[in-house]
């Protein structure tokens, strides 16, 4: 495929308007009584990409899943090419040639990919034209350049070849727009890039492409128009040739982000963590020979990045205690922990935020308080001769739940599964560093924080840095690793690729390790 | 000694047809990734209904339409429980088959001691004669027939067919089956219903051919081995007709073993079946893939749409 990402197609200003929302409004029951979109305006034309940019819970992902027909909506119009349309389920959303590409993979894993295609076709119940959709798979692989073999299980495909799979899988029924919602977030920079390409081949065929993202590069490399979004209301909508990086990002986040923030120079000495040619459980098949190794000194940050599913879960799991070691060596602050229990890393000081917060960071049913003790309450003075003290856990709770901003209606009578996904965050966040611990193992530890709680939890990473603590950061956004990081390795298929000094690192670089390409650091 | 081992084989037939029924519907009622384990309340309640119909009509095959049609009903209060309410599964399946124990033995208490005239078993000009071959393929009641029939329809639908392909994306992606615009919970509710509409005939099966009469709990654990035999089949329909016929052997060894009195407790032989549903389990349990790419993976968990 030629390189069409340089040449900006003409302005799309004149071109038909596919798909229109007029004064969108949408408030879920219960729980959340205020309004989560306010009255957006919002349409996408023939041949452009439109991107819909805004932080997390922003409402980018509820617009996408009002105008595919996924959600419903409390109030306002959806039009196609000015024709006004009741969108009931994603079924009628395709009827009117609109498809939408979730974030989260919608696909049957033990299908293969022409059978997870053919699942959702329109055709006679009792047929079965397996080979005819593999033929017609092939066509569109060729034609749009998405590399995928539709005979092969999904479940055997990387995460970035199950996206491919999304769209291909979408572009089947031939929509007229697109809608993809946050695609690039398990791609690396060069399959993103890939990504942009096809997306360009589509709208040069007149489709109109939704783009949700909350990453600037991606938008000023794909989009030709931006509305920003904020809490649920639209900032305005404006041609990306009329804007800039700095401006953007004042819209959506407030501030802007420093690509690398400033710190005092430290001399590193003492190892903090040191992992020894360690293979954990579960990755036996898929890790180098020799394992991972890496040091991470007292007082240093570094950052862990690489597409997801390269093996970050099972070094966790194994420098936390969660699961066991194939081979190789855990030590922790001078002690060997190779294979002990949780409980041993937890008073060894090794604290851990981690990934999937609402299943391992949090019991869900139990209260505010209660979670917030749930690493000490077996220390006194939170608790003596096995007895609760209630009274100093809910001061300490207090402490925590001010000190870390978060919304919480009551200590003992919230449920945390109630909590949104950021509360949930900050109250981790609170529980794992109010002791300033030694080592901390934190796993996308700002997703879902709004900009000032990420600019917070960036100032209390580097202030914790500077009392001794160690730090591991292990984050697919590489915003992030770069902002924070002392050293960035990269993390792939079981193996550390790469390390680079944070403040020599760069995008293309980590980019190419990302994807598995050994080549020594260039610094 | 040839008579002995076809009237065996014939008896090893009937045995496993009513297993066929109740685990090829509880096949489909899991592959769309419901679990119900109400099967032998729901076949005690076919056996009952069937039986009952057919008493008062004097019509066998009417029994056999009330059979499967109670058997729906029975499978209907377990998917509104489920599926609309989203009650636990395990829960509510089993006070299924408590309630089909108690409704059975209340409906028939009237009717245990009478008899009805059993469904016959066909005979077809020259065929059913034929020696040894007649008997075996030609000589059965409809039942058998239709259990196989049913069977590898089951098969084809799965396998050959976008409805069934639609069926098991429900059970092994409820959110990405809903993603694409089908009614999950409607789908659901269509399998729950087949899978009371076989527990059913299943149960007629019993009180109307098998043994033509009614006793309590006449099933004995029947609909528990239907449970067993799918996860023996490792939910593939035609291992189900495998498993059927090695199950019903060996109720029917156990039946022979006993009457020549060869001294092994019936106890031991009727504990077969579940110890090889173990054995079966264990091994494919070794194989992380294997059934990773079986079971559905959605099964026994609550779906509610979100809007």
């Amino acid at each position: 495929m030629t390189d069409q990402m340089g040449i900006s197609p003409p302005p799309t200003a004149r071109s038909e308007i596919l798909l229109e929302a007029r004064g969108i409004s949408k408030g879920f029951p219960g729980v959340w009584e205020h309004l989560i979109l306010e009255h957006i305006d919002f349409d996408v034309r023939a041949g452009e990409v439109h991107t819909l940019l805004g932080e997390n819970g922003a409402g980018k992902t509820v617009i996408a899943n009002i105008l595919s027909g996924y959600y419903g909506k409390t109030d306002g119009e959806i039009l196609v090419k000015g024709q006004p349309v009741t969108l009931e389920s994603p079924r009628d959303g395709l009827a009117h040639g609109i498809a939408m590409v979730h974030q989260e993979l919608m696909l049957v894993p033990a299908f293969t990919v022409a059978e997870n295609v053919m699942v959702g076709l329109n055709a006679p119940g009792l047929s079965f034209r397996k080979q005819a959709v593999e033929q017609q798979l092939d066509d569109l692989v060729a034609h749009y350049g998405l590399q995928v073999d539709p005979r092969v299980r999904v479940e055997d495909l990387s995460a970035g070849e199950q996206q491919r799979v999304e769209i291909l899988k979408v572009l089947f029924h031939q929509p007229e727009v697109l809608l993809l919602d946050e695609p690039t977030s398990l791609l690396t920079p060069q399959e993103a890039d890939q990504l942009f390409k096809v997306l360009r081949a589509m709208t040069d065929e007149g489709k109109g492409i939704v783009f949700i993202s909350h990453k600037m590069h991606e938008v000023f490399a794909v989009s030709d128009r931006v509305t920003v979004l904020k809490l649920g209301k639209a900032r305005g909508t404006m041609p990306i040739s009329q804007t800039n990086e700095d401006d953007l990002t004042r819209k959506t986040f407030g501030e802007t982000v420093p690509d690398y923030m400033e710190r005092p120079a430290v001399e590193f000495t003492e190892n903090a963590i040191e992992v020894d040619r360690l293979i954990p459980k579960g990755l036996e098949k898929k890790a180098p020979a020799s394992g991972l190794s890496f040091a991470l000194h007292k007082g240093e940050i570094l950052g862990l990045a690489g597409v997801a599913g390269n093996g970050q879960s099972e070094l966790i799991a194994s420098i936390t205690g969660l699961s066991g070691v194939s081979s190789g060596t855990v030590t922790i602050l001078g002690e060997e922990m190779t294979n002990r229990t949780p409980r041993a890393f937890i008073e060894k000081g090794v604290a851990h935020i981690p990934e999937r917060r609402r299943e391992m960071g949090i019991i869900e049913q139990m209260f505010v308080a209660e979670n917030v003790a749930l690493k000490d309450y077996r220390k006194t003075p939170f608790s003596r001769h096995t007895i609760l003290n209630r009274e100093e856990i809910t001061r300490h709770a207090e402490e925590i739940v001010s000190r870390f901003n978060a919304l919480v209606p009551d200590l003992w009578e919230t449920e945390c599964r109630i909590l949104s996904g950021g509360n949930i965050q900050r109250l981790i966040l609170g529980r794992e560093t109010w002791r300033e611990p030694p080592v901390i193992i934190a796993s996308h530890p700002t997703e879902g924080l709004d900009a000032k709680a990420i600019r917070h939890t960036w100032e209390l990473f580097l202030a914790l840095r500077a009392k001794g603590s160690a730090i591991l950061l292990i984050s697919e956004d590489l915003d992030e690793v770069m902002s924070l990081s002392d050293r960035i390795g990269v993390i792939f298929e079981g193996g550390i690729v790469g390390v680079v000094e944070g403040e020599n690192a760069n995008r293309e670089q980590l980019g190419h390790w990302m994807a598995g390409g050994k080549i020594s650091a260039a610094a | 000694m040839t008579e002995l081992i076809i009237a065996s084989m014939m008896t090893m037939m009937t045995a496993a047809t009513p297993l066929m029924f109740a685990a090829t519907g509880e096949l489909i009622c899991e592959r769309s990734g419901v679990l119900n384990l109400g099967v032998e309340g729901m076949m005690l309640i076919g056996a009952v209904f069937g039986f009952a119909t057919a008493a008062v009509t004097g019509n066998a095959s009417l029994g056999l339409l009330a059979a499967g049609a109670s058997g729906i009903l029975a499978s209907l209060i377990f998917a509104f429980l489920t599926l609309t309410m989203l009650s636990n599964q395990v829960a509510t399946g089993l006070a299924l088959t408590i309630f089909g124990t108690g409704l059975s033995a209340l409906v028939g208490f009237d009717y245990v001691g009478e008899t009805i005239d059993r469904i016959a078993a066909i005979h077809l000009p020259v065929l059913s004669d034929l020696p040894v071959v007649g008997p075996l393929l030609f000589g059965h009641d409809p039942l058998v027939y239709l259990s196989f029939i049913l069977l590898i329809g089951v098969a084809l639908f799965l396998n050959r067919s976008r409805w069934g392909m639609i069926l098991k994306a429900v059970g092994d992606s409820d959110v990405s089956a809903h993603a694409i615009g089908y009614p999950v919970v409607l789908i659901r509710y269509a399998a729950v219903a087949f899978g009371g509409l076989m527990a059913g005939l299943g149960g007629g099966y019993l009180s109307l051919v098998y043994t033509p009469l009614w006793a309590e709990n006449m099933t004995a654990g029947r609909g528990w081995i239907a449970l067993a035999l799918v996860v023996f089949a490792s939910w593939r329909p035609e291992r189900v007709l495998f498993g059927a016929i090695l199950f019903g052997g060996i109720t029917i060894l156990q039946l022979n073993a006993q009457a020549a009195g060869l001294g092994i407790p019936a106890a031991f032989m009727s504990m077969l079946p579940y110890i090889a549903t173990i054995v079966v389990l264990v091994l494919i349990s070794r194989d992380v893939v294997r059934i990773r790419l079986n079971a559905p993976a959605c099964l026994g968990r609550p779906f509610r749409a979100e809007r």
